[in-house]
């Protein structure tokens, strides 16, 4: 059990911003540079970890509480989701609705911390985080209602467990299908990747999430991007163990696979981000409505 | 049980000494707040043996023709007294503070004598088991309730929401005449019967008593009364209204649905949907919203929406035989209950303390407040999240409770059971919005630059405001990291419930309560190491800079983001029902000249709906009456001849 709780938390800390310097590399590629190097976001990490703070004198302890919940959550988040054929650390039945509500409570604190500012830009950043996340929330319920009839229990790791492989053969496979693009978009909305949210900007008044921390600096900075980081891992994960729900029994093998798939996950942002331009605000309500409906739909095929 | 009425004449007539002393003296705002506390305490006893598993009964004699005088206290009434009595005292306690006999000596003694009567009148109507009883004390409740709400009478806005509030209270009480008329329980003595032990009702009872008990709760389209109703009220008796009060009406349908042995599915699908709606279009008008007790009080809609998703569920799980499914909804639905009472309590009083700091309602002449008062920030905070259904807090446990009652009916097929699973994307959608819309709240309230003068020379409140609120915040936090205490309590209310009908324990593989509650601790944990590390390294940091405006350095506060924008793309999305207003805000031209934007968010039933109905049937009628009273004698000797003629051709038959 320890062990276990160990070694998740090594992939998840150790692991996170690999993803992201993954992304930033293929994006790279695709552009026709070399691009920064693969362990970038270290080196960004380490140096905001020595640096010192800039703090805004309309700020109050809301504004650093921001980065404590956001670094808190995806770590207690990650020891309710397998990764891979690992087993969850902790699961007992409901915590699904608790992995999506800690997620709440980062949203919560994160746009809190932004409007401490008192900048209209954080405030607007603030303000269409919630509102989209409003519209993605129905989406993950649908999804995971999915999992469940299949899995025929209300925890994570059974969701997640050995019989989604069967799952894939059986009658479920289109509704798996379908909530994979679901989770897909979801995955990119939450973590703020084009075409939802542009990750490299910051000044223009079309970002979401990177405007909402355009005040942070120095460790506090670093947490939010580590947090987000380790995130993208979490719900990663999930979207990874849908996909692949390979189960060789050996330990190493079957991590090797998560890892693999986590990386080709990251491949595949980066090409979605190389090729697609940001979606025009007034649609991101749409396309998430469009999720929902997809989502309802895989309901309804695997009640029938 | 007769500790129980004692202290309930205690908080009855609590206020009454006041009435004989001065009008600007302090003496009489003392003895009442000593008085009630004084019969809360007393009543927490027998409250505390009802925890260790005993039910009280009083059965006497009464020489009324509706039978005898019979009080019981189960489970079922604990789950509503117990957060009554929590608020009672801490309102009691605030109002010291909030409303000093000293600073009002017009309405202080009415405001106190009536708080005390409400709150007797509510510990009556959850105790008793007498039809004729429930209907005294639900009456005094709905007057008492009249004469908070038109404190301030001299205030039109007041006295227009104390006249929506009895036409409405008084139509729900003719439908319950009308409903325990039918039911006439034990042979016309007025006493209810167990559990379980009548056989299956007509559709009349059940839509009586949905209009009835609806009406007081504040279920979707019969919600009108009660924005108006909260807004006009100090906040501490808002507290209690919104509270408290408007959940006798949940109590009523939870104990008029189980005198019954069977029930019919549509009356939980009814709940069901009405609850989904109540939900979802409660928090988006709560999210269009700019006077904050306006805000709070849809709030209230939303979270009776959430209570009737889980009465819905237990009453489908009757239905369809799924004893999981009763025990699930049930528990969700007292224990939402309970943490509604609790946080919405709270949330009002830190309203109320803005509000006397600044002397605005508007959220928009708030900002920065988490400066200058720091404790109610940090305790209106912690209500929020606790409202928004997020962990460690009380509202994730029973919104949880509900998702794992809807997730429940997964395993059934066959039936169209499955079909309650769209509760929970329903419960999901709810969170989200009200999430968004506290986001709001707290952030343009208490964070940010004081966007008026008043803001900017706040006051903290004095600790006697403070406290209770503290206690409240306690509470709900108490019940979010120790959830596991409640589970006997929860199982003997659903038992009491269901009657003979054996219900399966609140196991841990159906709810791990104990599991939910260490994740909590775990949470808090983190949260605090976490937290203390990042205060510590950046505690040398300067703090003389300015926020960064994207290169403008003359940013000022009017510049931040407003209620209005902040909600501005959700009430977007929500224009098909709630038709907010938009005037102005297009800028024309590359010099434009100065312009303002203005949105307003009426009510979709009362202002689009019942007032506009009601306006031209009046107006309809005045012509009937001017066209038939027209003073001309020769129509009125035709009027009588007309008569005359009608009653001949009747009697000669």
């Amino acid at each position: 059990m320890i062990g276990r709780i160990l070694l998740q938390l090594a992939i998840l800390l150790l692991f996170a911003p690999l993803l992201l310097g993954v992304i930033t590399k293929t994006k790279a590629l695709f552009a026709g540079r070399v691009g920064p190097p693969l362990l970038q976001p270290y080196f960004d990490l380490f140096r905001l970890w020595r640096k010192g703070f800039v703090i805004s004198r309309t700020t109050t302890w809301v504004f650093l509480a921001g980065p404590v919940v956001g670094l808190v959550v995806p770590l207690l988040a990650a020891m309710l989701i397998p990764f891979g054929g690992l087993g969850a650390p902790i699961s007992f039945s409901g915590d699904l609705i608790l992995f999506v509500y800690l997620f709440g409570l980062a949203r919560f604190f994160t746009a809190a911390a932004a409007l401490d500012t008192g900048s209209s830009f954080e405030g607007m950043g603030a303000a269409r985080e919630v509102t989209f996340a409003c519209l993605a929330e129905p989406t993950v319920l649908f999804a995971l209602l999915v999992l469940a009839r299949g899995a025929g229990s209300l925890a994570l790791g059974d969701l997640l467990g050995p019989q989604l492989a069967a799952q894939w053969h059986g009658n479920g496979g289109a509704s798996l299908g379908l909530i994979l693009v679901c989770l897909f978009v979801v995955l990119l909305v939450e973590n703020s990747r084009i075409p939802f949210d542009d990750p490299n900007t910051h000044l223009e008044l079309t970002m979401i999430h990177e405007v909402m921390v355009l005040d942070h600096s120095g460790p506090a900075f670093g947490m939010i991007l580590y947090g987000a980081a380790m995130k993208l891992l979490v719900l990663g994960a999930l979207l990874v163990r849908v996909a692949l729900p390979v189960q060789t029994g050996s330990l190493l093998l079957d991590l090797l696979v998560f890892l693999a798939g986590l990386l080709g996950l990251a491949v595949l942002i980066g090409v979605v981000e190389s090729t697609m331009a940001r979606l025009k605000l007034p649609r991101v309500p749409q396309v998430l409505v469009g999720t929902t409906l997809l989502s309802i739909f895989a309901l309804v095929l695997v009640l029938r | 049980m007769l500790w129980l009425l004692l202290g309930l004449l205690l908080i009855a007539g609590s206020g009454i000494p006041g009435l004989f002393l001065p009008r600007d003296g302090q003496g009489g705002e003392r003895i009442a707040c000593g008085l009630l506390l004084t019969g809360v305490l007393i009543c927490t006893w027998p409250l505390i043996g009802i925890f260790c598993g005993q039910s009280l009964l009083l059965d006497a004699h009464w020489a009324v023709p509706g039978g005898r005088f019979v009080l019981e206290l189960d489970a079922i009434s604990a789950a509503f007294v117990a957060p009554l009595l929590l608020v009672v005292a801490t309102g009691a306690c605030y109002s010291l503070g909030y409303w000093p006999q000293h600073r009002h000596p017009g309405n202080g003694r009415k405001l106190r004598l009536f708080y005390g009567l409400i709150a007797g009148a509510m510990l009556l109507l959850l105790t008793a088991r007498n039809s004729l009883l429930f209907l005294l004390a639900w009456e005094t409740m709905a007057l008492s309730g009249y004469f908070l709400i038109t404190t301030e009478d001299e205030k039109a806005e007041a006295r227009r929401a104390g006249y929506i509030y009895l036409i409405a209270t008084h139509s729900g009480t003719l439908a319950l005449f009308g409903l325990f008329a039918l039911l006439a329980p034990g042979g016309g003595s007025g006493i209810w019967p167990a559990a379980g032990s009548l056989p299956a009702a007509g559709s009349a009872v059940f839509l009586l008593a949905l209009f009835g008990f609806g009406m007081k709760a504040g279920l979707m389209p019969l919600h009108v009364w009660l924005p108006g109703a909260h807004a006009a009220a100090p906040s501490h008796a808002s507290a209690l209204l919104s509270g408290v009060m408007i959940k006798t009406g949940i109590y009523g349908l939870v104990r008029l649905t189980s005198f019954f042995a069977a029930i019919p599915p549509w009356w939980g699908w009814t709940v069901l949907l009405l609850g989904a709606v109540s939900g979802i279009l409660g928090v988006a008008l709560a999210l269009a919203q700019h006077d904050i007790k306006r805000l709070l009080a849809y709030h209230s809609v939303e979270n009776i929406g959430i209570i009737a998703l889980g009465l819905g569920l237990a009453l489908l799980g009757r239905s369809y035989g799924q004893p999981e499914l009763v025990l699930l909804g049930l528990s969700g639905c007292l224990l939402h209950v309970a943490n509604h009472g609790l946080f919405k309590s709270l949330l009002f009083l830190g309203a109320g303390s803005m509000i006397h700091a600044t002397g605005s309602r508007e959220i928009g002449h708030f900002g920065g407040l988490l400066g200058r008062q720091r404790w109610t920030g940090l305790l209106f905070l912690g209500g929020a999240v606790a409202i928004s259904g997020l962990p460690p807090f009380n509202g994730f446990v029973s919104e949880w409770l509900i998702y794992l009652g809807a997730f429940q009916t997964l395993a059934v097929s066959g039936s169209p059971l499955p079909g309650a699973l769209f509760a929970a994307p329903a419960l999901a959608l709810i969170g989200g919005l009200a999430l968004a819309c506290f986001v709001k709240v707290f952030g343009l309230s208490f964070l940010g630059t004081a966007r008026s003068e008043a803001a900017a020379h706040a006051q903290e409140a004095p600790p006697v405001m403070l406290w209770p609120m503290a206690l409240l915040l306690l509470a709900c936090a108490g019940i979010g990291l120790l959830p596991g205490s409640l589970r006997p309590l929860l199982e003997r209310a659903a038992q009491a419930w269901t009657g003979a009908l054996p219900l399966p324990p609140l196991a841990p593989q159906l709810a791990p309560l104990t599991v939910i509650g260490g994740a909590g601790w775990l949470l808090v944990a983190l949260l605090l190491l976490v937290g203390w590390w990042l205060r510590r390294r950046s505690a040398a940091a300067p703090r003389q800079c300015g926020t960064w405006g994207c290169g403008y350095p003359l940013s000022t506060p009017r510049m931040q983001y407003s209620a209005s924008s902040f909600a501005d793309g959700l009430v977007r999305l929500f224009r098909f029902v709630l038709g907010s207003e938009r005037h102005g805000g297009r800028v024309a031209g590359l010099f434009p000249e100065r312009a303002e934007l203005a949105g307003h968010t009426p009510d979709p039933v009362l202002d689009r709906g019942l007032t506009p109905l009601f306006s031209g049937l009046a107006r309809l009628l005045y012509r009937l009456r001017r066209g038939i009273q027209n003073g001309l004698v020769a129509s009125y000797l035709f009027y009588i001849a007309l008569t005359v003629v009608v009653l001949l051709t009747l009697l000669s038959r």
